[in-house]
């Protein structure tokens, strides 16, 4: 073996030696250090992919949505209004949309209910997110009641469920014919609760917008580029704030690293001052800790990005569950497509191997210059 | 016996391979869940879908894109938001930047 290879083994054996004589508080420094990569990694693992999955599928939501406010809220589009928009030159397509929110006493959730053409969903029948299916017990064929807000009873016949790959999306969703669903909210005949725009050409949707504005004093026009800016903030808030829950634990850390890492212990001040005065030189001693600090942030890193990798993916980020369910019952379960870059593993990477390997070689330094006879005083 | 060092660049070499298994694996589950995902934005281009459906519990939380700016807030004045998402969910950036001369902004007085 090549000299330099055989002294580095030669180096890494005395430093595990040096590290077994004190087990416990290693292991426990090397475990406390995994998790907290663990932690780290999930919450950069999980916020990453959700907000490729918005951006990737909220890509193909309309380029503008229309709603009409009156005293500061969100109201129904009178009729005579999509007449209106028509006239904007670069729309192609408008659609008055219908969908509404209903609480069910049953379960205590939150359904959204939407009106889809009659070919799609025929009256009398409905089609369920596979969220809200499971929560109620239902399947295709079978019959459920819903209470209107007028107190009447409504019957549905399950006609499908929608896709369980979908949950993301339609976790609470209720598709009905748009008979059913002005029957059902008693909507007024002509009106709907939003227009979604069809804009040819992608340079134009400001300009429309602008135009509506203008046009329609008491619209308000959200743009796709908007809903796909408020979810890549809405993750990025998400990861600061536990990020924020974390600093504590994150400064625990570093402040018992630090502590591990700077405060050379007597024992191992003599340890230097021995191997001085044996023969080893600085750079000796400064390459055995440099070793320790490797070898421990290293098996760190890499272990604690392996189980949160494992946890995100493929346990579907169990423990951040119930920060993200807040209160609601319906929660969709969901499998997330990995959406591991580079940078942020290089990121995670020198921010937990690079602190804590500088932290072990200061002090080193400083005891490893010093004379032997006045470090084993 | 076994030196410590061979024994730890065992344990380092099991614990790399790990890694490198774990960014395959990405690449493999990118391509295996991608058509699930085609679907996904298929149902969103479909349906006219703007939102997650994470949080279901209130209108502001379920859609939040959709949501204005004191929705959270509607149900009196100067009432708490009550619902723990709402820690969580930051206002949409669209209704809180200053620049933003398309949203909410309405000739008749409210």
């Amino acid at each position: 073996m090549h000299p330099w290879l055989e002294k580095q083994r030669h180096l890494i054996d005395f430093t595990l030696a040096a590290l077994a004589r004190r087990k416990a508080k290693n292991i426990g420094l090397l475990a406390a250090y995994a998790l907290l990569v663990f932690v780290l990694a999930s919450l950069a693992l999980f916020t990453q992919a959700l907000r490729k999955e918005a951006g990737f599928v909220l890509a193909a939501s309309p380029e503008v949505i229309v709603q009409r406010m009156v005293a500061g809220r969100h109201d129904l589009i009178p009729p005579g209004y999509l007449e209106k928009i028509g006239r904007l030159r670069g729309v192609q397509k408008k659609e008055g949309r219908l969908w509404g929110y209903y609480y069910d006493p049953v379960v205590s959730a939150n359904y959204t209910f939407m009106a889809r053409p009659a070919e799609e969903v025929a009256s009398g029948s409905i089609m369920l997110g596979a969220t809200l299916a499971r929560a109620r017990g239902l399947q295709p064929g079978n019959l459920i009641s819903f209470r209107s807000y007028a107190g009447k009873l409504f019957s549905f016949k399950v006609a499908a469920l929608l896709s369980p790959d979908s949950e993301l999306l339609a976790a609470d969703l209720v598709l009905l014919s748009e008979d059913d669903f002005r029957a059902f909210f008693d909507y007024p005949a002509g009106h709907y609760t939003d227009i979604a725009l069809s804009v040819a050409n992608p340079q134009e949707v400001r300009n429309i917008a602008a135009k509506l504005a203008n046009a329609l004093p008491d619209s308000r026009p959200i743009l796709r580029e908007e809903v796909l800016r408020t979810y890549q903030s809405i993750f990025d808030w998400r990861e600061g704030i536990v990020l924020t829950v974390l600093a504590g634990a994150i400064l625990a850390f570093a402040l018992l690293a630090w502590d591990k890492a700077s405060g050379l212990s007597a024992e191992e001040k003599r340890e230097i001052g021995i191997l001085k005065a044996i023969g080893w030189e600085t750079g000796d001693v400064i390459r055995m800790k440099l070793w320790e600090g490797v070898l421990v942030s290293l098996s760190a890193f890499l272990l604690g990005f392996v189980a949160a990798y494992i946890h995100v993916f493929y346990f579907g980020a169990a423990i951040f569950k119930p920060v993200l369910q807040g209160w609601a019952v319906l929660y969709p379960s969901f499998t997330l497509v990995p959406a591991v870059d580079g940078l942020q593993i290089a990121t995670l990477a020198f921010f937990t191997i690079f602190p804590y390997s500088a932290a072990v070689l200061v002090p080193i330094w400083r005891a490893a210059t010093t004379d032997p006879d006045a470090v084993m005083r | 016996m076994l030196r410590p060092s061979t024994f730890a660049a065992a344990l380092l070499g099991a614990a790399g391979l790990a890694f490198a298994v774990s960014l395959l694996d990405a690449a493999r589950l990118g391509t295996a869940r991608q058509p699930a995902r085609d679907e996904r934005r298929v149902l969103v281009g479909k349906l006219g879908l703007t939102d997650l459906s994470l949080f279901t519990e209130a209108r502001y939380t379920r859609h939040p894109s959709q949501a204005d700016l004191h929705s959270a807030l509607q149900d009196h004045p100067a009432a708490f938001d009550h619902f723990p998402t709402g820690a969580l969910l930051a206002p949409p950036p669209h209704l809180t930047a200053p620049y933003a001369s398309l949203a909410g902004k309405t000739a008749s007085p409210d």
